[in-house]
């Protein structure tokens, strides 16, 4: 039963992994920029969060409604300026700049909060408790958590394939110049994927903030590589991809556990280089776009 | 006047390839020259000057590294901890069974090298962005299934033994001398193998890789050898390390701060010249040694500078003064020479990051 | 070109589009050396050369994804050598790029429709499209890549007329398609003429753009070799200025001016 048990966790969990997962994929996907800190902008969501919730005392989950929006934004100038200026030069200049934001946003975080991890108190009781099917304990978090990560992926995926701006950011992937040549400035249209993505992992990080624990390094310890490892199980190009990769992840890592608890995070990864072996067409070639 | 005697009335002009030449007698022997000056140091300086440079030689042979894969083949890697890692726990191993760890670090080095090659193939078909993560999660992955065995440490790291044998002064200097070599060994070669068939290749391939792989060039096997010789280099570093720490943590040598400091350092000195790095260890050290007492500090201002020079001076700091005086310390590249004209510098413009 | 030719079209006005010794580099490489050109309001001008002569070149720096080393576009009078291609669009000047260039994972409709989202003002509309080529709206949801080359191109044409250009910028539609389809398409183009376009297009098919054009200019290795009225010029001054053999000289009528 414990197996079932850890699937189902694994399932749940891995709705989450996908919200992490799904903005990376964006950002790759339409800009060609790999975000190395990509995991560290879902930390610094959730610090927000706690330092939102620590001086103005409003409820926790108004922090999702301040917080993600203000990282949307910021997503969007940062587009618009640092990244845009690193993707006129190289994409080696990307990677190191990104990799430069990564560090310099971990080590702030070190250097103003402390390398002990926090919490986020989720304030409704009854989030924290969980209900039985059988044997089996679901938390109730989780099943929230993965609802709203079908739900924002559902979103996305309409947001993609109806709308007026979905359709520019799937053209501009396709072919930035063409789109120009139809009028379409690809720098705002990339700042608007930008801001998608660091809105949805904004979301994500402060929902792992209150399911896990956050310390400064968690960005890269965890989410950079489990966003990655979800992108590449699942293939990328396709939101729903995405998911399964996520829940492929988070099965593998509760199955590890199974094993042996200080396994969880390693058999990830070992699925993960799986995959890169076996199943690399998910990074050689570019599936088409959903 | 038709195209065909256009063509041919063009008077016939001598061309000559050459080796840049100019530098090299001067820049050897002022090479020899400050060898010899800092294998004097533990004669003439405290144990404290030593312990900062052998920091220093670290972070050059990290630096130099990094630049080799990032700035002549194009391979950003953000995972060279993994080899920073192997390299410390491969003199750890040799030490526990009896080695003394100077004899070992040179076995640590090729024990890297060759454990490059797996890792090798496992990312070597990835595009720039995915071989970069890539490179994270195997660093990652090795540090996990190193920490599993409790005989070396586990999670939590041992000391080094097989050093409790050696005088306290002489073992710093074993160190600082061990750093040094290391530091000198890393920058010939890598200087040897730019200025030879090897660098001839790494340059047709980031000018334009369909046309090197047609006209013969090895392409994945250049970028292979690039590899082995980072990964061989990095655990070199790696030794040193365990060996000047005394000690072997897997959160300390296993890192990825110090794909933060080889980065920084060879972006901020100049990525794609030799000279490069040297600059940029120099700025680390001095940035590092001011700002040490508060703590994250000095990384950030280092990324937030890297961060600068990457969009705004790509050539870093070396690039800036390379583009004033002309000067090459270690010059690889090649002169056109074309009668009665000033020698065209060809091939010898860097990797533009 | 003679005084008299450059005469009759400069009674119609100002010229809507005009490049000024335009010089372009690509890298060290010159690939267009002080080229001027100017289209009047309804003309069909065509610009033809060999491969590697530029043409493509001048064609893009007009649209503006090229920077020219010096040299001018201008616009209605206005100068536009600065402008993004985006604004050159949002103003009128709008081109079917070289080997179509589709949205590859996008369907004919969402095409159509992202070249009308910063659509200007006038005739054109998808509908029009889809009048004009009437196999595409039963298969407007359909994947571009899954169409034939003469229907990508017509696809391509159709999402370039939704933003109801002035001045539409053909880049070799004939390239890779059949003769039979390429007649037919530049068939259509006295229809898009009648909605008060203008077009400057590129050819590699010189017979083609002599059939279709107004005024025509050659281009060999960057530099103009021979402009006028494809009426004026015969079959050998033009030979001559496409291959830059002994005799090329700017047109006049035939037997003025040139060497045997």
């Amino acid at each position: 039963m414990a197996w079932v048990n850890a699937i189902i966790q694994g399932v749940l969990i891995g709705g989450l992994y996908a919200l992490f997962a799904c903005g990376l994929s964006l950002m790759f996907g339409v800009m060609k920029v790999v975000n190395l800190a990509h995991g560290d902008l879902a930390v610094l969501a959730g610090y927000f969060a706690i330092g939102i919730v620590a001086v103005t005392h409003v409820p926790v989950l108004w922090s999702f409604v301040i917080v993600v929006p203000l990282m949307a934004v910021l997503g969007y100038i940062m587009q618009r300026t640092i990244l845009q200026g690193a993707l006129d030069r190289s994409v080696l200049t990307t990677l190191m700049v990104t990799f430069g934001l990564s560090v310099v946003i971990e080590n702030g975080l070190l250097q103003f909060e402390t390398a002990n991890t926090r919490g986020i108190g989720v304030g409704l009781p009854l989030l924290t408790e969980s209900f039985s099917v059988g044997s089996i304990q679901i938390a109730y978090l989780l099943v929230v958590f993965f609802a709203t990560a079908v739900i924002v992926l559902l979103g996305l995926q309409y947001f993609l394939s109806r709308s007026k701006y979905g359709r520019l950011i799937r053209a501009v992937a396709d072919d930035k110049e063409a789109a120009q040549l139809a009028g379409a400035d690809y720098r705002h249209v990339f700042g608007i994927a930008a801001a998608i993505a660091f809105g949805t992992v904004a979301l994500a990080g402060i929902a792992y903030g209150m399911y896990s624990q956050l310390s400064p390094t968690t960005g890269t310890d965890t989410i950079l590589l489990f966003a990655f490892a979800a992108v590449v199980i699942g293939g990328l190009g396709s939101l729903w991809g995405t998911l399964l990769g996520g829940v492929v992840l988070g099965v593998a890592q509760q199955i590890g556990a199974q094993i042996s608890l200080s396994d969880e995070v390693l058999a990830g990864f070992i699925v993960f280089l799986a995959v890169l072996v076996l199943r690399p067409q998910g990074l050689i070639s570019r599936g088409a776009q959903s | 006047m038709s195209l065909a005697t256009e063509t041919t009335a063009r008077p016939a002009e001598k061309f000559r390839v050459t080796r840049s030449r100019r530098n090299v007698a001067w820049t050897g022997a002022v090479a020899l020259i400050v060898v010899v000056v800092l294998a004097m140091f533990p004669y003439i300086v405290y144990s404290g000057t030593t312990a900062i440079l052998v920091q220093a030689f670290v972070v050059l042979t990290l630096a130099s590294m990094w630049n080799l894969l990032a700035g002549y083949a194009g391979l950003v890697s953000v995972g060279q901890q993994a080899f920073v890692g192997l390299g410390a726990y491969f003199v750890l191993i040799l030490a526990i069974n009896g080695l003394s760890p100077f004899t070992a670090l040179p076995i640590a080095v090729i024990g890297s090298g060759v454990a490059a090659l797996p890792l090798w193939w496992l990312v070597s078909r990835l595009r720039s962005g995915y071989f970069a993560i890539a490179t994270w999660v195997l660093a990652a992955t090795v540090m996990l299934i190193i920490e599993k065995f409790s005989s070396i440490g586990g999670g939590t790291g041992m000391p080094l033994p097989g050093v409790s044998g050696y005088d306290p002064t002489l073992l710093t200097a074993y160190t600082y001398w061990a750093g040094l070599a290391v530091t000198v060994v890393a920058l010939a070669a890598i200087y040897l193998l730019l200025r030879g068939r090897l660098g001839l290749v790494l340059t047709a391939i980031r000018d334009d890789e369909v046309a090197a792989r047609s006209s013969g060039a090895r392409v994945g096997l250049a970028r292979m050898l690039v590899f082995v010789v980072a990964g061989a280099g990095c655990g070199a570093a790696g030794g040193v390390l365990a060996i000047s720490q005394l000690q072997v943590q897997p959160s300390a040598v296993f890192s990825v701060q110090w794909t933060a400091v080889m980065a920084f350092a060879t972006i901020i000195g100049g990525l794609g010249t030799i000279e490069g790095p040297i600059v940029g260890t120099v700025v680390y050290m001095v940035l590092q040694q001011t700002l040490a007492s508060y703590n994250a500090w000095y990384l950030i201002i280092l990324g937030l500078v890297a961060i600068f020079v990457a969009l705004f001076a790509r050539r870093g700091l070396w690039g800036l003064v390379d583009e004033r005086i002309n000067v090459r310390l270690f010059p690889v590249g090649y002169w056109l020479r074309v009668d009665q004209e000033r020698p065209r510098k060809l091939l010898a413009r860097p990797r533009r990051g | 070109m003679t005084a008299s030719a450059d005469g009759e079209r400069a009674e119609s006005g100002t010229p809507l589009l005009e490049v000024r010794d335009l010089v372009v580099h690509h890298g060290q490489l010159r690939a267009l050396g002080a080229v001027s050109l100017r289209v009047f309001p309804g003309e069909v001008y065509a610009i033809i050369g060999a491969n590697g002569a530029g043409k493509s070149t001048l064609l893009r720096t007009i649209a503006g994804l090229h920077h020219p080393t010096s040299g001018s576009v201008l616009f209605d009078g206005t100068d536009v050598t600065g402008l993004r291609p985006e604004r050159r669009a949002a103003r009128g000047i709008v081109m079917v790029p070289e080997g179509r260039r589709l949205f590859g994972s996008l369907s004919v409709e969402e095409n159509l429709k992202v070249g009308a989202t910063y659509a200007r003002q006038g005739p054109w509309t998808i509908e029009q499209v889809y009048e004009m080529f009437g196999w595409m709206r039963e298969r407007r949801k359909q994947l571009t890549a899954q169409l034939s080359g003469g229907e990508q191109q017509t696809v391509a044409l159709g999402r370039a007329l939704v933003a109801n250009p002035r001045v539409l910028l053909l880049d070799e539609l004939s390239l890779g398609l059949a003769p039979v389809v390429v007649q037919r398409i530049y068939g259509m183009l006295p229809q898009i003429l009648a909605t008060g376009l203008t077009v400057l297009l590129v050819e590699q098919d010189v017979s083609q753009a002599l059939r279709v054009a107004s005024q025509i200019q050659c281009l060999l290795e960057g530099k103009t070799t021979l402009e006028g009225k494809p009426a004026d010029v015969s079959a050998d001054q033009v030979e001559a200025a496409y291959f830059g053999l002994a005799g090329a000289a700017p047109a006049g009528p035939p037997g003025e001016g040139s060497e045997p």
